[in-house]
């Protein structure tokens, strides 16, 4: 054994990026990393990065399939601008991400994926460039990951191609040692998934290690580095992504009112998982029902909410386009539902795996005749379970389909989730208690202006609804045009009322500057990031981050008038920026992005720089 | 809860003015069903009339029942979402050609091929009525209406081989100038457990008037029209008697004479596991054919609602009922202390 010449540097954060072919299991390698990093109590943020081919050419750009993770000793709240670590297993992952690589960044790649067919397909043509110098900017470690990791895996008898897939836990290992992590827990999971396969276990276990102990006995890092634990609350974590989170919520709403969950769903990206995470949820009394089509999808969770159930559709935008006409007859009938919205780039097929809050228009006002409903938008991956209760309160008190936006930035991404207690989660009441003497379909709770819940199977509640004009109080088809009026003016009265119904909306950031920053969704990460460093380098800037849509929170025309300057930021083409003008008649100046990509912190501090001065 | 036994047929007649047209087959089939449900002996909060848009979806306003008029073509899909929440409802699904055929023919596919327990009754008047005369699915080609002033160019579909081709486990016709007919026909499609089917010729006064006339006109009737019966032999005619004979692989129509021997006749058998009979009922087309009324097929198979109800219990007796800490903690958890 050589002495150790390396040093070991404490960091409060790293990001890392593992990139490579659909194929080569990027996604595993990265969420390994997230789990070990977290029980070691980092404090952590995801962002996968996928294409939406499931298998593309393989060693093409479009293939590329990459995984960021920051973990951090201090509180965060974006997977990180730039990666620190770029892992890239072929030359068209290089190709895709070098861009974002911090400049002396450490790059590790796989040499042996550098030949002349692959650098064809990432279209690098002659020139390789891990010989032209072009990346001389950064620390770059080349390994013939794949010569190795066969190598290493060799005692366990795969062929050369099985043995070869093995190289995403041999990249694991080196990065677990740059990092100093634990192996163990992913030799534990190792084992249980593969735990039929004793061949495939031993493999993956031995290219780990391998990897593991090349960097460390072939010292070739320089440096390596320490995150220490965050300071996070005390209790019992798990990490969570944001349609985990939301499906989870979907449960507890159900079972805190002692209901069962019908969802209603048609597979569609990025919202599927959902369906899969509550699929295999049946001893949680949980319904779940693949439709046809989307119009089915809502169709059957309009009729389950009719039926009495705790009723919820999941989509995309492309989704709600068809669910439309159907989203139109819930807000007719004022029925309970709760539809989600996992937003991903438009307008039509757009980009399925990427990011974007292009959907709010249409959520808002995307429906023949006047259609309010209720939206809500979860900030964090998190938030999405908290939301998911949130929505189904409100859709039950007030009679209301409720829409829930999310996005593919939290439904994919990932942080740590503090388990709540029980006795923790909010109260959902409901009443079908209706008195069959003084029941008519569309009298109003005085307070909500909700109609009441009758339900079929009730004796005596007989009734009919649809889509046709109802008139106040006893529901018959109507065309009396001052009952028109006054109902599409209690529809949205009702909506309106919510107001008063949701916590208000906060400042954060220094709430005396004359400048306020507006968002909405998932992009909270970044606003607040961004913020913060902006007030902490010496800036003044206040900012507001939406979580209610419709109706905006009781106290936002209170909060706006304090401002001098509006700045809003949104990932679409300016929809906050004008419900903001129209509703409240003020000047803006907005960012806006579509890029399928969410904020970086540099581009909102460089933003709020230009518009401060 | 409210004794079905007492109820009767002004029971479940809705305070709402009907609002078909005069003369329309819809009021038969109205009084019909009105008729069939104090039968049943199901309490009448446990009823529900779903149905899409068109004429014959007004149906569930006129119904003292618990009734959703829903949106052009997808009411399957409430049924189906209705019946998730609550298998215990008696769910009588009102649609038509344009309805079921057309704009909804996904849905409906669908919800027969998944055999929830409920009951599907298309109106057929060929024509659409609401929009006031264009061609549906069901209209023969070379309609003239006025949206194919030069006659329609298109293939009907036929309701029936549609259902079967969809998997249907009860496929029935019946028609609007027959309430003897009608009432049997719902009756057994109500008494069947799965997705029963009922195709309903229905006469529209105002833009196909008389369309069925050829067929079941009272003078008509017995010569053009089979009514099935199990166990008995296919035969139309009053006076002379015309018999369904198969040859080959295709049915035909010979008169029967003293030479006929009565046991080449096709003998009606509507629970036949093979769709292939039904099919070739269902193919029996005027004029070629006397026309098939009654009970083409009917076969026992899972529905929907209860095998997913059997997957909630097994998975509760295999895993015990899901507790939400459990959920919580599923996969790898870390303390911070």
């Amino acid at each position: 054994m050589t002495e150790a010449v390396q040093s070991r540097h404490t960091l409060e954060s790293a990001t890392i990026r593992f990139a490579g072919d659909s194929g080569d299991g990027m996604q595993l390698t990265g969420t390994q990393f997230t789990n070990t990093s977290a029980t070691l109590g980092n404090d952590i943020s995801t962002f996968p990065d996928f294409p939406a081919e499931i298998r593309a050419p393989a060693g093409t750009v479009p293939g590329v399939s990459g995984f960021q993770i920051r973990f951090a000793s201090e509180d965060i709240h974006t997977p990180g601008d730039r990666p620190d670590v770029l892992v890239a297993m072929n030359p068209a992952a290089l190709k895709a991400n070098i861009a974002d690589l911090v400049p002396g960044g450490l790059l590790i790649v796989n040499e042996d994926a550098f030949g002349k067919s692959n650098l064809k397909k990432a279209e690098y043509g002659d020139v390789n460039p891990l010989e032209d110098g072009s990346l001389d900017t950064f620390r770059v470690v080349r390994i013939p990951l794949s010569t190795q990791t066969e190598q290493a895996v060799a005692e366990a008898g795969l062929n050369k191609k099985a043995a070869e897939r093995c190289k995403n836990f041999y990249a694991l290992g080196l990065v677990y040692y740059l990092y100093d992590r634990p192996m163990e827990q992913s030799m534990a999971w190792i084992e249980r998934k593969f735990a039929k396969n004793a061949q495939i276990q031993d493999a993956n276990k031995m290219a780990l290690r391998a990897g593991y102990n090349y960097a460390d006995t072939a010292e070739i890092f320089a440096d390596t580095y320490q995150v220490p634990k965050a300071r996070l609350a005390s209790g019992t974590y798990r990490g969570i992504t944001g349609n985990q989170a939301l499906a989870m919520g979907l449960v507890a709403a159900a079972q805190i009112a002692d209901k069962p969950l019908m969802y209603g769903s048609y597979p569609i990206t990025p919202a599927s998982d959902i369906l899969h995470e509550l699929a295999r949820l049946r001893h949680y009394g949980v319904r779940t029902f693949q439709a046809e089509d989307e119009i089915a999808a809502i169709g059957a969770t309009i009729g389950a909410a009719y039926g009495g159930a705790f009723a919820a559709t999941g989509t995309s935008g492309p989704g709600i386009c068809l669910k439309s006409e159907a989203m139109g007859l819930a807000v007719m009938t004022e029925l309970p539902l709760v539809i989600v919205n996992v937003q991903r780039a438009g307008p039509s097929t757009g980009m399925p795996t990427k990011t974007e809050q292009s959907d709010l228009l249409q959520v808002m006002y995307g429906r023949n005749g006047d259609s309010p409903m209720a939206v809500v938008a979860p900030a964090t991956p998190g938030e999405c379970f908290t939301m998911a209760i949130e929505a189904f309160r409100i859709a039950v008190k007030y009679m209301t389909p409720v829409v829930i936006l999310s996005d593919g930035y939290l439904a994919n991404g990932a942080e740590p989730w503090k388990i709540p207690n029980l006795d923790q989660l909010p109260q959902i009441e409901v009443s079908h208690d209706i008195d069959p003497a003084t029941f008519q379909p569309y009298s109003r709770n005085e307070q909500t202006l909700a109609r009441p819940w009758a339900v079929p199977g009730q004796p005596g509640l007989e009734h009919r609804i649809g889509g046709l004009e109802k008139d106040d109080i006893k529901g018959n088809v109507s065309y009396d045009p001052d009952n028109h009026q006054k109902m599409t003016d209690l529809r949205a009265a009702k909506i309106a009322g919510i107001a008063d119904d949701v916590p208000p909306l906060e400042i954060i950031g220094n709430a005396d500057a004359d400048t306020l920053v507006l968002s909405w969704g998932g992009t909270y990460g970044s606003i607040l990031t961004a913020v913060n460093q902006f007030n902490n380098d010496g800036g003044n800037i206040a900012a507001a981050h939406f979580r209610y849509l419709n109706p905006f929170p009781a106290n936002t025309a209170e909060v706006l008038a304090k401002y001098r300057r509006i700045l809003v930021c949104e990932l679409n083409n300016g929809q906050l920026d004008l419900l903001i003008r129209a509703r409240f008649a003020r000047e803006t100046n907005s960012f806006l992005k579509v890029k399928g990509k969410p904020f970086q912190v540099s581009e909102l501090l460089a933003f709020f720089k230009e518009h401060q001065a | 809860m409210t004794k079905s036994a007492t109820l009767t047929k002004k029971d479940f007649s809705s305070d709402q003015t009907v609002r078909w047209c005069p003369g329309c087959g819809d009021y038969a089939i109205l009084a019909a069903i009105q008729g069939t449900m104090p039968k049943l002996g199901i309490p009448k909060e446990n009823i529900v009339f779903v149905s899409g848009i068109g004429c014959s979806s007004r149906f569930p306003y006129y119904m003292e029942t618990y009734g959703f008029h829903t949106i052009h073509g997808r009411a399957p899909a409430f049924a189906a979402g209705l019946k998730i929440a609550n298998p215990d409802l008696s769910v009588w699904l009102i649609t038509g050609d344009g309805d079921g055929l057309s704009i909804g023919g996904n849905h409906l596919l669908h919800a027969l091929r998944r055999n929830f327990d409920i009951n599907i009754l298309l109106f057929n008047n060929r024509i659409y009525g609401l929009t006031k005369g264009q061609y549906s699915p069901t209209s023969e080609t070379g309609k003239q209406t006025k949206s194919s002033p030069m006659g329609s160019v298109e293939q009907p579909v036929n309701p029936i081989r549609f259902a079967l081709a969809s998997e249907a486990s009860f496929v029935a016709r019946t028609y609007d100038a027959n309430p003897k007919h009608m009432a049997e026909t719902f009756e057994k499609a109500a008494a069947h457990k799965g997705t029963s089917f009922v195709e309903i010729f229905q006469n529209c006064v105002i833009f196909n008037k008389d369309a069925f006339d050829d067929v079941y006109d009272r003078k008509v009737r017995e010569e053009n029209m089979i009514h099935l019966e199990e166990g008995e032999p296919l035969v139309a005619g009053k006076d002379v008697k015309q018999g369904v004979f198969l040859e080959g692989l295709t049915p035909v129509v010979r008169e029967l004479t003293e030479e006929t021997d009565p046991s080449t006749l096709l003998v009606h058998d509507s629970r036949q596991k093979s769709p292939i009979y039904a099919n070739f009922l269902a193919a029996m087309e005027h004029p070629e054919f006397p026309v098939p009324v009654g009970v083409f097929r009917q076969i026992e198979r899972p529905c929907y609602e209860e095998a997913l109800e059997a997957q909630v219990r097994t998975a509760q007796e295999k895993a015990g009922v899901g507790k939400l800490e459990d959920l919580f903690k599923a996969g790898e958890t870390w303390s911070v202390t």
